[in-house]
């Protein structure tokens, strides 16, 4: 079958075929109506914009909550956030990320007003930062928990409290141990961030719905947001790559080296 | 197609399983609505004409992605949902006489004072993604100059959620659809349509492509549904009195454009009828 790519330069308003193809977007012809392929690119950036937001709130909560797990117990503050943490977690990760959506949008608002006033794509960036966060912890705590535990005795030894072993000593090796991982978890935020067109944020899976229909050109279309989202997420893990090579500390991690292997 | 239908004594009917009151399921696998009662009055007229004893009436349901491909390539021979007649899907499937002609409007809640578009302004309008609607607001949006917030329903349940938790202060959509959802409320009284009708579309009957005598014989039994004057006394059992299962009333009083497809039968595209 032959594609039609001549879709992209067509007019959203009447299916006509526009001046220039980038039309809104470089400001070629400023009276021109926007073209499919204006709205595609606008579509990435929502998801581009959403996907990130979520990652930093992911990656923070997820950093902390699974220190919080590996605390040493001693009955106190610790004992509590540990539950606290744990809670976090299972809550997070045993409902549907849609079902969490829908929850932040629809929900919580009626319960909490000030939250309503927050725009959706925001909305669906706490969902989607809350949930990734439960899964981030799990990793961080398995990577805490991977280390020698003579680190934590040397690092109590050496007579730093829990806060500065923690700073010091055990999270900046467990978080290099988990990056492999996490380069799965980050590319999994780009695609779950589709979620986000059933709360109305105009990214790419709307796009393609509404683009398809309206065109009658479902093979192009989707075949662009295909190959937008596989392009995000092959940048975020080549992105994660490079750091996971830039950090590694020698002889600590396994390496493809084969001197290392024994 | 008709004489499949001879021989085999068998026909399968497309169905919707929600679109109320046109067609829809009401439980164990039974399917009905107006434009499924419609296709049984056509198919009784096929098999009188055919002389046949028994005509069989299989029903099969089909979305909107499905049911051009599933007419095209005769799964289905005669589809009775909520399909819009236009040129695009006219060279894959043919369109019998319309019978109904969908008008899109407004809905918003009864106590917010909006009557037309143009208070709108600034205002927040909800529609589905993956329908027409969505690139009529847009020119609608161009044409008078109204600029309004777009907020998209994932499909019709969510979108009129959006206007009933305030999250929207219109819903924008086919007649038929707003006024189902409404009767589905659990207030209706708090909704109402209000406003000019901002585009009009034929919702026809679908049924083979190159099958003139089987066409022809659709149209001949709907002309004499017409004739006999069963059109308004259908129009009062499925959107003006309780329908079945859940007795709900969906109210749409019948439309001065449908009143005229049953005094001119025709199968006019969407496209002609945006022109005027």
């Amino acid at each position: 079958m032959s594609l039609d790519l001549g879709v992209f330069c067509k007019n959203t308003l009447d299916g006509e075929a526009v001046d220039y193809c980038f039309s809104a977007i470089f400001g070629l012809a400023q009276n021109s109506d926007p073209s499919y392929l204006d709205w595609l690119l606008k579509a990435w950036s929502w998801t581009l914009a959403v996907a990130g937001l979520s990652l930093v709130i992911a990656l923070v909560l997820g950093a902390l909550m699974g220190t919080l797990r590996t605390l040493p117990s001693n009955g106190g503050l610790n004992s509590l956030l540990v539950r606290l943490s744990t809670a976090w977690v299972e809550l997070f990760r045993n409902i549907p990320i849609l079902v969490q959506v829908f929850l932040w949008y629809h929900v919580i608002p009626a319960f909490f007003v000030p939250l309503k006033a927050l725009p959706s794509y925001w909305l669906v960036s706490i969902a989607l930062g809350f949930f990734t966060s439960a899964r981030i912890a799990e990793q961080v705590r398995a990577g805490i928990q991977a280390l020698p535990s003579g680190q934590r005795a040397a690092a109590t030894a050496l007579g730093l409290t829990t806060a500065q072993s923690y700073r010091f000593v055990i999270l900046p090796m467990a978080l290099r141990i988990i990056i492999p991982p996490l380069t799965s978890e980050c590319m999994n935020l780009v695609k779950n961030s589709s979620v986000a067109f059933a709360v109305s944020v105009p990214e790419l899976t709307l796009f393609a719905m509404q683009a398809q229909e309206e065109t009658s050109k479902g093979v192009e279309i989707y075949l662009a947001v295909t190959l937008l989202y596989a392009l995000t997420a092959f940048s975020v893990n080549r992105v994660m790559a490079f750091i996971e090579r830039r950090s590694r500390v020698p002889g600590f991690i396994i390496s493809n080296d084969a001197s290392l292997a024994h | 197609m008709l004489d499949k239908i001879k021989s085999t004594g068998v026909v399968t009917m497309g169905v919707r399983e929600s679109s109320i009151p046109m067609s829809y399921t009401t439980g164990d696998s039974r399917f009905d609505g107006y434009h499924v009662e419609i296709c049984r009055m056509i198919l009784a007229d096929i098999k009188a004409n055919l002389g046949l004893n028994t005509l069989r009436i299989n029903y099969q349901p089909v979305t909107s992605q499905n049911r051009v491909p599933l007419v095209q390539n005769g799964t289905v021979d005669i589809e009775c949902g909520t399909t819009t007649n236009n040129t695009a899907r006219a060279k894959d499937v043919g369109f019998a006489n319309t019978l109904y002609v969908e008008e899109v409007r407004i809905a918003v809640k009864a106590n917010s004072g909006i009557t037309s578009i143009a208070q709108l302004n600034g205002k927040k309008v909800a529609t589905t993604t993956g329908t027409t609607s969505v690139q009529l607001l847009r020119k609608n949006e161009k044409a008078t100059g109204v600029n309004f917030d777009e907020v998209f329903g994932k499909d019709h349940a969510d979108s009129f959620l959006l206007l009933e938790s305030g999250r929207a202060d219109a819903f924008v959509m086919d007649g038929s659809i707003l006024a189902g959802n409404i009767a589905n409320s659990k207030n209706p009284k708090d909704f109402k349509i209000v406003g000019e009708v901002l585009a009009t579309e034929p919702i026809a009957i679908m049924v083979p492509k190159n099958d003139p005598e089987f066409k022809a014989a659709v149209n001949a039994a709907i002309a004499k549904i017409v004739a006999n004057g069963n059109m308004p006394k259908l129009w009062d059992k499925w959107f003006l009195k309780p329908i079945p299962p859940k007795n709900i009333v969906v109210g749409l009083e019948l439309s001065p454009a449908t009143k005229n497809a049953w005094a001119n039968l025709n199968d006019k595209p969407a496209e002609d009828y945006q022109k005027k």
